[in-house]
């Protein structure tokens, strides 16, 4: 059913290039079915990819625009992205410097240990939280006009992309300030960094269609990400032994924050095949979530808008 | 033009929709599953279901522009959505040939921190036009907006008119549709822009195929060369008499009728006179122009002494004309208590085309207070063959004069 709004965008690109089109010959043709988009699933794949394709201008605006409007409204700008973090591994400090909570040793500071841990939650958690933000904030349009949906997730990860950059470069000197020196892994920890937004968004992308139906979804994201934090190695180290240890090892977010943490503090790797199987197990969900968002949506604006 | 292939073509489009929220979501989710297994959705209407849309069918060629008239929840913006292809049909089939713009939604993904500037691109992307060709159009689209001074100010402090020019200005100026979809808004600012913002549709019309929905009849009169009328989900009449559609669409609403007052008079019978003729009470209506009166009868409490007076109210209840009743010497009437019956001459029914009715006044000239004030009385429809924008249609014979 999205045949027509590809038809479209492809006419205007020609028209407005100026190449002629006449008025007589109209060579774009919508049709509108009842007929399951699943029927032909080439088509459907091939509808999907071409919207994806099609919908990066868009996205690239509504990226462009967000994060222009977040910093310009705002004094403090891009440090907001480490108030949270460096809060948070104060607390962590002190925590465990009173005693308070015991905490194995780390093969890092741990003071390196809490805040890349706590940086790279927070982007995990932010990635979840993007898809649904993105559909709820283009709610009032998105019932009204029709355009490349896929736009919508696609600029929630630029969002990600660009955040991911500009945390990346205040880590790597915060890193070696606390006396942790990298080593050629620093290279290639944006990719595990990366890895961890896609995870992060596969999985808001799945639960985003249910999320527009009960707002309860929107709520239930920072308790549980809450509870995620302390099953994963992100203030605490992964126990050694016990139902815990058990808990740390077959939770996904473990291998993600492990072996970003490792390659951006140049230590070894302790879990790189589950990271592997993680990645590999966050493209293929990020792809079913696609399909998934694209067969929805238009379910979900018919039962939403009034 | 008739020779040409139709742009829009619907056949048998139906929709159902529900009545119950929880319900609605439920069925959502199932025909979700439905969808990823590839099954087509049932043709048959599951508990709490009506059918929003029901066996729709029309076609429409360049030039036209096709109106859809009917009561809230006749079906309009659901066709209308369908046809932008936000929703999917139940049953049946939609083809659209050409390029698709809708005036719909103006200023879509505008932020308020956000400079005009910037919000014009993303409007535009949200339209799905490049940047090059914004960048190429941009002066034209500021210099239509008016906003030449304001442009590189963050769009929060615009006033709410500037807001929605801009918004119209970025659709109008860069869409360039074989179809066209308007919905109500077609219209906004002040009434200079306003009157800009017609003209720039009627340019865009000129070379589409257009639906236009509006409860305006002025609107409709003068834009439309066709209309559907719709009455729940259903095409009642497809046609491009645009004086019966719109007579039709008129029927659909129904006049309150409402008394008031002390109670210290009543009005027993009201009979409404065109050309000297009674108005049929089943289907009322007049024919512009002609000559008016009512004839009622009215019981006053002994003891009082009132004045009677006869209006005319339009379908809002606003009134369009006021009787004074008078005796032949230019005094008003005063009556006692008991049972009068009286013929109040209206004069030419010159109303523009639509609804109205009769209320009639009966004032204590003891007290002053309100006897009576009955509401919606004789609800009667004026036909013509177009509308206007004014209260009152005069037509008059007209002198030219020596230049």
């Amino acid at each position: 059913m999205l045949r027509g709004r590809v038809a479209l965008h492809d006419a205007q690109v020609d028209r407005m290039q100026g190449s002629p089109i006449s008025t007589k010959a109209v060579s774009n043709v919508a049709i509108y079915t009842p007929d399951s988009a699943m029927g032909s699933p080439a088509k459907m794949f091939r509808g999907l990819f071409r919207d994806v394709s099609l919908s990066w201008h868009l996205a690239w605006r509504l990226a462009k625009r967000d994060i222009s409007a977040q910093y310009r409204q705002s004094f403090l700008g891009y440090l907001w992205a480490f108030i949270m973090p460096i809060a948070n591994t104060a607390v962590w400090i002190m925590l465990n410097r009173s005693g308070v909570v015991r905490i194995a040793d780390t093969a890092i500071p741990y003071p390196v240990y809490v805040f890349t841990g706590t940086m790279i939650w927070q982007m995990l958690v932010e990635a979840v939280q993007s898809p649904l933000q993105q559909v709820t904030m283009s709610r009032s349009f998105l019932t009204k006009l029709n355009f490349p949906r896929e736009a919508l997730i696609v600029a929630g990860l630029l969002k990600q992309a660009f955040s991911l950059i500009v945390k990346f470069l205040i880590l790597v000197p915060a890193i070696i300030l606390l006396g942790v020196t990298p080593d050629w892994h620093l290279l290639i920890a944006p990719l595990a960094l990366l890895v961890t937004v896609l995870t992060g968004s596969a999985v808001g992308l799945l639960i985003s269609p249910i999320g527009m139906l009960y707002n309860d979804v929107g709520r239930v994201i920072p308790l549980l990400a809450q509870f995620f934090m302390y099953i994963t190695p992100v203030v605490f180290a992964v126990p050694s032994s016990g139902l815990m240890a058990q808990v740390f090892r077959w939770n996904p977010a473990t291998p993600l924050v492990l072996t970003s943490r490792a390659w951006l503090t140049g230590t070894e790797t302790p879990a790189f095949v589950p990271f592997l199987v993680v990645a590999g197990l966050a493209f293929i969900l990020l792809f079913i979530g696609g399909l998934l968002y694209r067969l929805a949506l238009p379910i979900l604006i018919e039962r939403l808008s009034a | 033009m008739s020779s040409e292939e139709p742009l829009i073509q619907v056949a048998g489009l139906s929709k159902k929709f529900c009545t119950d929220l929880r319900t609605s979501l439920k069925y959502g989710v199932r025909d979700l599953a439905a969808e990823m297994v590839g099954r087509e959705r049932g043709h048959e209407l599951r508990p709490k279901e009506f059918w929003a849309l029901n066996d729709v069918s029309f076609e429409l060629r360049r030039g036209e522009c096709l109106g859809l008239l009917g009561r809230n929840g006749a079906g309009k913006t659901t066709l209308l959505k369908m046809l932008n292809g936000l929703m999917k049909p139940d049953k049946g089939r939609i083809e659209l040939r050409g390029r698709v713009g809708a005036l719909i939604a103006l200023g879509a993904g505008f932020n308020p921190v956000l400079t005009g500037r910037e919000n014009i691109f993303v409007n535009a992307a949200v339209l799905g036009i490049p940047s090059s060709v914004v960048r190429q159009r941009l002066d034209e689209i500021i210099a239509f907006a008016e906003l030449e001074d304001f442009i590189d100010m963050p769009v929060q402090n615009y006033s709410s008119g500037m807001n929605v020019r801009l918004g119209f200005s970025v659709a109008a100026v860069l869409l360039e549709p074989d179809i066209l979809f308007l919905d109500e808004v077609l219209a906004v600012g002040d009434i200079g822009f306003a009157m800009k913002c017609l003209n720039r549709v009627r340019e865009m019309m000129a070379h589409s195929a257009v639906i236009f929905v509006s409860h305006s009849m002025p609107m409709v009169s003068s834009f439309c060369t066709r209309a559907l009328v719709m009455q729940r989900g259903r095409v009642m009449l497809d046609t491009d008499d645009m004086g019966l559609a719109m007579d039709l669409y008129m029927r659909d609403f129904p006049v309150e009728h409402r008394v008031t007052g002390t109670g210290g008079a009543e009005v027993l019978d009201v009979r409404l006179m065109a050309k000297g003729e009674p108005v049929s009470e089943t289907d009322a209506v007049v024919d512009q122009g002609s000559e008016g009166a009512v004839e009622l009868t009215v019981r006053i409490e002994h003891g009082e002494r009132a004045m009677v007076s006869v209006f005319i109210d339009d379908i809002a209840m606003s009134q369009v004309l006021a009787v004074v009743v008078k005796d032949g010497r230019g005094e008003p009437i005063e009556f006692g208590g008991g049972t009068h019956r009286l013929r109040v001459p209206l004069g030419k029914l010159e109303m523009n085309m639509g609804t109205y009715s009769i209320l009639v006044g009966v004032r204590s000239l003891n007290s002053q207070l309100s006897l009576c004030r009955a509401q919606g009385l004789r609800p009667f429809r004026v036909r013509s063959h177009n509308v206007t924008w004014s209260k009152i249609v005069r037509e008059q014979v007209s002198t030219v004069l020596p230049a």
